[in-house]
């Protein structure tokens, strides 16, 4: 663990506007449980007023304060300077629109989900509540926090765009796992395109990512698993009659 | 294909889908321009290893494939031009070319069967130890090829 004292923290810097983003360099105080965003608001407090974050529940919970600390995905409000060797380098999370300094835009995010995206946290049940039939475990996809930290770890998504990405495979695999109504077909048939469940490349780097431990890719393994599955009332595809056109 | 598209809402889009609209959007922050981000490993983790390895050795081969059809076609030169091949072929840098191959096909190889074994859903929860026993029966196989390909009694 690091002495107390201060610490070099490099945060990135964009607003709109800015040909370029820029990183700027701060030394800030720090002890020994001094986190990543306790960091970054001393910044904002004391040296620069106009460095943008977001933040709110300081407990892993709200998912909001999501950032890359030294290229490695993590949520600000848990990550403690002491954990982290050398400068500290304070980035945006990847793969999503910078909208000002660390704040990205969200909207591609929540855009990935399959539509309807019902409210995901709707079931938090009591500890006490009985594990639903079918279930192993209270395994949740609840515990998603929508932080977005799995789709900027996610080396498929650095490279598509178009990929739905780990948190919204989870939450189709998740639904099918417990429907409560949901239509499995139209879910399966969304995740069987091209952008879908078979455009990752098991790197397991949204899992690595995940606070949460919701094990995104585990989930899509699941999917494909789901995918391959003969749906009930739905003939195996049939080979395509001319097929010159592939080649 | 990409990715499908959203579904157009029916009613008229509000105050906040319209300024969203207008507002310019910053810079996507990306960890590297473009496929160079595959094979940055720094602060990942073994997933992400295996990722890269086998875009990295997936290439290797696909150059040794035309390499190798270039090597075969010095055949057409006739019996000279294949014996001054073979010369060359057998110098201890070629040799060790050779083992570069054989590590390639079995880290691609092996790693491709964890990647079937995982991606079809079977043990999509023991990716690390699956990866680490084949790299290590990989090393075996390697260590045992490289001492034959040398010139050992293997």
């Amino acid at each position: 663990m690091m002495a107390d004292g201060t610490r070099t923290v490099r945060v990135h810097r964009f607003k709109r506007g800015d040909d370029e983003p820029r990183v700027e360099e701060h030394r800030v105080p720090v002890e020994g449980i001094t986190t990543v965003l306790e960091a970054l608001r001393w910044i904002q407090l004391r040296e620069d007023p106009t460095l943008g974050l977001r933040h709110s529940c300081f407990h892993a919970s709200c998912g909001t304060c999501g950032v890359r600390v030294n290229g490695r995905e993590g949520l600000a409000c848990v990550t403690k300077l002491a954990d982290v060797p050398g400068t500290v380098t304070v980035d945006p999370i990847a793969n999503l629109p910078v909208l000002h300094d660390l704040v990205v835009d969200m909207t591609p995010f929540v855009e990935r989900f399959p539509p309807p995206h019902p409210i995901v946290r709707e079931s938090e049940f009591l500890p006490e509540s009985a594990t639903p039939e079918g279930l192993d475990g209270n395994d949740r996809f609840e515990d998603c926090i929508e932080c977005g930290l799995c789709l900027s770890a996610c080396p498929v998504a650095a490279t598509d765009d178009t990929y739905l990405g780990p948190a919204a495979l989870a939450y189709a695999q998740r639904m099918l796992e417990e429907s409560r109504g949901a239509d499995r077909d139209a879910l399966l048939d969304w995740a069987d395109q091209d952008a879908g469940a078979w455009r990752c490349h098991a790197a397991f780097e949204c899992t690595e990512a995940c606070p949460s431990g919701v094990r995104p890719a585990q989930r899509i393994m699941m999917l494909r698993k789901e995918l391959r599955r003969p749906r009930p009332g739905r003939a195996p595809e049939e080979p395509a009659a001319d097929t010159s056109e592939h080649f | 294909m990409g990715r499908a598209p959203a579904p157009t809402p029916e009613r008229e889009p509000g105050v906040e889908e319209i300024l969203r609209a207008r507002a310019p959007q910053g810079p996507v922050s990306k960890k590297l321009p473009g496929p160079v981000a595959w094979f940055d490993v720094r602060s990942r983790s073994t997933g992400h290893l295996a990722f890269s390895m086998n875009r990295i050795t997936g290439l290797g081969l696909v150059f040794y494939l035309y390499l190798h059809l270039a090597v075969l076609s010095t055949l057409l030169g006739g019996e000279d031009a294949w014996n001054g091949f073979l010369e060359l072929a057998t110098t201890p840098l070629f040799l060790g070319l050779d083992v570069l191959l054989v590590f390639g096909l079995l880290a691609h190889g092996l790693n491709g069967t964890r990647l079937s074994l995982i991606g079809s859903g079977f043990v999509p929860n023991h990716q690390k130890a699956l990866f680490w026993s084949f790299m290590a029966f990989g090393a075996i196989l390697l260590v045992y090829t490289a001492v034959h390909v040398f010139g050992g009694e293997g």
